[in-house]
Order: structure tokens, then sequence, then C-alpha cells
């Protein structure tokens, strides 16, 4: 197998306030190979986007800090490398879309403008070669008109075209990993399965390594090949999206997934999860989840679970999983 | 039959587009055309459809927030229309509403135990340990504690905003409540704790529901009836069974379809609509949803199809009644 694009290995990012330091990511590894995508499930609060900022050193400062671990780009540390040194990779190496199209673009630039940006900036492009890269990358997302596109300001496009120019900014280097951070949140459903499809494209020509940051199950069913679910900053479970789905093993996984209503079936009621969001500032010991979970056991409450394998890439962070 | 508890016919809302400083009128923008519905006592109506197509509009005029350009709305037998000031604050009263964000539809500075009375001291007078045993009743109603009643909204998360939310709609015991994207804003693992209480309420209060989200699923999941709106109109109309599991209308279809589900099994035929929806303000002429239909014939581009009964529900598209062979 090839080796990874991007290695993250027991990432920590902390975040200090006034209450206390919250453990925002605590000790978080992944891989994500070429061409694969993996994605990041979990509520608000559970570590994710965090996760995803700590790759690109996005993280809010002063407050928040990664104190922790190792972020590996087809095997350089991103962590050790100089603020000057990550502007080149920002981009370049590493590409972000984030849910709102207008948080990436500047309103008082033309689409031309910023698309062209990056193409002067990493690949010194200029003149003709640059306008017709910049009218190539439109069109590659599937803009129809792109050279009339490009003198439009973002307002004058629909919330789904503004993030296909997102997207084409995202990919025009072609960087090595994409990072896609709820890119269809805000998007209707029937443009969420034409942007959709469009990633999937893009990934394919370009064999991206793809994480994909979402709260939408249906989603992750679709679009990933492997699947982390996390919880109060930490994976609880990982593995094959097949074993996620067909055969979850963590109780919040588990819980998480028959709480969703399903189109045809005829439940009467959902099983929900009981209890709150946990609250980061004052976690419980031992496994976060323990307070919610149904399957808790004295030791839960005591002893955080370590991570255990379950055979063909899949880990659970759960007592239950202990091999006997 | 009892004649429904609220009856929409033909409710038509059209807002004129001015321009330049004088304000001369440039257009309308026909944000709701011709919609008709009902909803009986203690069901749910599910509203589904894409940004603009008008479900906001009609629950705005459903609750007289606005007012209808055209056509006329019944509640409880008596049309909105004919009613005085006295009978219009009667019918604000037999229905509220619940919106998405409970952190933006509860007042920061005000105790929850205001909060929820408040509509019980506007229009009942109540006294003090009335109001007191009352507000109590629907914090438990919730599944809030009685100390809930004591603290603000910001010592409460968001599912627990969204139980505050419900139970202040809940005060004046209304027939309807207007359900305007109630989980959208709370985390998944909350949702399924909100849907379960409000179908738990509708049980035991017999209360309706006009609700709109743009989760299909959990639409489906709580709705006896389904109407689908694509700009304005609705196109599909029918028991939420029907709609969900075997839509009938081209976009009903590419819009369940995009509905993602979660067994990668049971993926079905997936349909990808092309391009955007069209504006409001000029609207195709002809079947609205021409433009994106992958089943689009020359008589579509002309003729606008009514909404007519195919298959136990009513569908707005020319490929009904199929053609006899």
């Amino acid at each position: 197998m090839s080796p990874p694009v991007i290695d993250v290995r027991e990432l920590k990012t902390h975040i200090v306030t006034r209450w206390g330091t919250i453990k925002a990511v605590d000790g978080v590894s992944f891989t994500v190979a070429e061409g694969e995508t993996l994605g990041l499930v979990g509520e608000s609060g559970s570590g994710k986007s965090m996760t995803c900022l700590s790759i690109l050193r996005l993280v809010p400062r002063p407050a928040a800090r990664i104190v922790g671990g190792q972020v590996l780009l087809d095997g350089d540390d991103l962590l050790t490398q100089s603020e000057r040194q990550m502007q080149r990779i920002r981009g370049k190496r590493v590409a972000m879309i984030l849910q709102d199209p207008m948080s990436s673009l500047n309103p008082v630039f033309s689409i031309g403008m910023q698309v062209r940006e990056p193409l002067v900036s990493y690949h010194g492009l200029s003149g003709k070669a640059l306008a017709r890269r910049a009218v190539e990358l439109l069109a590659a997302v599937g803009i129809s008109s792109p050279a009339a596109r490009l003198r439009a300001y973002p307002h004058q496009l629909s919330g789904g075209m503004r993030q296909r120019v997102v997207g084409a900014m995202a990919i025009s280097a072609p960087p090595r990993l994409l990072i896609a951070d709820e890119p269809t949140t805000s998007l209707d459903l029937t443009i969420q399965a034409q942007y959709l499809r469009l990633l999937k494209d893009l990934q394919e020509r370009h064999r991206l390594a793809m994480i994909f940051v979402t709260h939408n199950l249906g989603i992750v069913a679709k679009m990933c090949d492997r699947v982390a679910v996390m919880y109060a900053g930490r994976i609880v479970e990982a593995g094959p999206v097949e074993m996620i789905f067909g055969a979850p093993r963590h109780p919040y996984t588990r819980a998480l997934l028959e709480s969703v209503p399903r189109l045809g079936a005829q439940t009467e009621w959902l099983t929900a999860i009981e209890g709150q969001p946990p609250d980061l500032a004052a976690l419980p010991p031992g496994c976060a989840f323990a307070p919610r979970c149904a399957h808790a056991m004295e030791r839960c409450r005591a002893e955080e679970p370590s991570e255990f394998s379950l055979g063909a890439g899949h880990t659970s962070r759960c007592w239950l999983d202990r091999p006997a | 039959m009892s004649p429904a508890l609220l009856e929409a016919e033909a409710l038509t809302k059209h807002f004129p587009v001015r321009r330049g400083i004088l304000g001369r009128p440039a257009g309308l923008v026909r944000a709701v055309d011709s919609v008709s519905f009902t909803i009986d006592a203690g069901k749910t109506l599910g509203l589904v459809g894409e940004s603009g197509c008008g479900k906001t509009t009609t629950s705005r005029m459903i609750l007289n927030v606005e007012a209808p350009t055209s056509g006329a709305i019944r509640f409880d037998g008596a049309p909105l229309s004919g009613l005085d000031r006295d009978g219009r604050r009667r019918y604000r009263r037999g229905m509220q509403a619940v919106f998405q964000d409970p952190y933006a539809s509860l007042d920061p500075r005000m105790r929850v135990g205001s909060i929820v009375g408040e509509p019980l001291i506007i229009n009942e007078r109540p006294s003090a340990s009335a109001l007191r045993r009352r507000v109590l009743e629907l914090l438990d109603l919730v599944g809030l504690p009685e100390r809930a009643a004591e603290l603000f909204p910001h010592e409460f998360s968001g599912g627990q905003r969204q139980r505050i939310a419900i139970a202040r709609a809940l005060a004046l015991s209304p027939k309807l409540v207007v359900l305007d994207e109630p989980v959208s804003a709370l985390d998944v693992s909350i949702r399924a704790q909100i849907l379960n209480l409000l179908r738990d309420l509708q049980r035991r209060l017999g209360v309706a529901y006009l609700f709109i989200a743009h989760d299909l699923a959990a639409v489906a999941h709580m709705s006896h009836t389904i109407a689908v709106m694509y700009l304005g109109k609705i196109v599909e109309l029918g028991a939420a069974a029907d709609v969900a599991l075997h839509p009938k209308h081209p976009y009903t279809q590419a819009l369940f379809s995009a509905a993602l589900p979660l067994e990668r099994q049971q993926r079905r035929e997936e349909i990808i609509l092309s391009g955007e929806i069209p504006s409001p303000l000029d609207p195709p002429p002809g079947c609205r949803f021409h433009t994106r239909c992958p089943q689009v014939m020359e008589r579509c581009r002309r003729d606008e199809p009514p909404l007519a009964p195919e298959s136990g529900r009513l569908v707005a598209c020319h490929l009904y009644p199929a053609p006899a062979r």
C-alpha cells in the first residue's frame, strides 16, 4: 500500500480559558491515503473542525494551542514548519473548503481576481496563460459561461455557485490533501447532490486525499471510504465505512445511527440519546460518554478506555471491546 | 367527515419589487402562488421544498403575520378574512410557532418562568399562584425540572432551549403549532429527543402541526401528510408514506433521492438535477420545474399542469395520467 498522504499522530490542541483548559483535540490519530476519503463525524464541540484547523495550523491564537503530536504531510511534519513555510503549504499542498462560501470569498473583489490570486502566487502564471487557466478552473467545477462569471462579484452568484468557485480555488494547485468542512450544509438538497458529485469527480481526477467533516451520516455513507467518529475531542470509533454502518461497536456510534430518522422505517419512536452533549470544561473522569451511555459500567466512570483494535482497521475506544 | 382544522384555499402572496428612489414597481415575486391544503385536528402536515419555494411565506400567512394577496384561510370553520380585531386575536391564540434557532427566539434577559408565562399574562391575566402552577405544569410537560423557571436561557443547552420554546408555544393550549425547522439548529444526538417530545405532545394534547423542515427523513417520520413545494406552487400532496417512498412528481423523486440513505446497500437510483432553482421573480412559463426536469416534454414548456389526483394523492405534472395504451 502506498504511504499515506496525511498521517496525524496523537494530535493535541488545547484551548486555555478563564474556566480552565479545554482539551478540544485530545490525542487524535488517523491517516488518509491518496484518493481516499476519511469522514470525520461528531456533534458540535467534538473537535472535528479543530482537528482540521490544527492540520493547517490555523487554530485561533493565542487561546488555542497545538500542544502535542505530529502532522505528517507526505512525511513532512507540519507542526515544525516555520510560519513562512506554512504559507507555501496552505492552499498549495493542503486546501480547505468551509461551510459558508462567503467566509472564503472576499465580497469586494471579482471572482476572477480571487481565482487568479493563487495561480499567480503559487504557479507564477501571468498574461494569457493565467486568463486561460482561470477559465479552465471554473469550467472544471461546472460553472457555465466561465469567462463571464470571472467578472462577477460573489454576491451576484447563488450559494451553490459560490461554493463551486471555492472548490475551483481549492483544486487550483492541485493540492495533495483537501479538507472539506461541512461543505454542503448551507446548500439546498438538490444543489448538495450536485456538489457532492463534483467533489467526488475532482477527487478522482486529482487523486486527492480528502477529509470530509460532517454531521450528516447520509453524506458519510455516500462519500467516505473510512469513518472516524469523534466525541469530546477523541476518536471513539474508526473503521471502514461498511463496518461503521453495518457493525458499529461503540455505544455512541450505535446510538447516533439509531437516533436518525430513516426513510421507509415505520418506527413510531426514535431511539434518542439521553442527556446533553458533554461540557468540555468539566469532563467526567473516565469515558466522556459514560454519563449518557446505556452500557456504562463502574470501570467506565473511573478509567478512560484505551483504543482497542477489532481487526481490519476497525478500532473502538470502549471497555466493552477490550479483548478477553 | 368533520371539517379540517385549517383550510388554506388558493393562498397567494406576491411581493412587489421596487427599484430606484421613486420606488417604481419593477416586478413581482410570486412567493406563494395559489396554494391549497388542509390540516386535520391532531395531525401533522409536513411542508418540504428548497429555499425560496415559499414554505416560510406560507407559514407566515397561516400565522396571520403576513396578509395574503388573495385566497382564503379558514381555521376551526371560521374564515380569517372576516374577523375583526378581537376575532383575529382569538385566531392567533389558537396557533403558535416554534422557530429554528432557540438562541434567537428566547429573550436572554427574561427568566424561563416569565418567558413561558408571558402568553398567559397577556391573554388570560391569571392570579400569581395559578400562573406559577401552569408554568410548572408546562415545564414538566416538556421534560424540564421545576427549578428551570428561575434560570435564564443562557444556562441551558440548545435542546433544552428548544424545550422552553415549545413550552411557551403550548401555554395557551393552541390547536395548531407551526414548527419551522425545529431541530435543524440542534446537535444530531439531541434531535431525536425533541422529535420524540413533539410526537408525544401531539398524542397527549391533540395538537396539530405544520412541520417545515429540509430534513426529509425527519419530515416523513413526523408527518401524516406531506406537501412538496417548488417555486411557490405545491407540486405533490399526499399521505406521507406515499409521497416519501413512492414519489410521483419528478421533483419529489429527485428531492427524495437526494436525501441520502444510511445503508450503502440501500442506495437507490440517484437523480441529480442539473441547473439551479430559477428566480421566483421570473418563474419559467408552463411548468415551473421544466427547466430542470429530467422528463421534460414539449407541453411542459407551454402549459402549466394542474394539481390533479393520481395514485391516491395530488400531483401537478403532465406525465399523469399516463396515456392509455
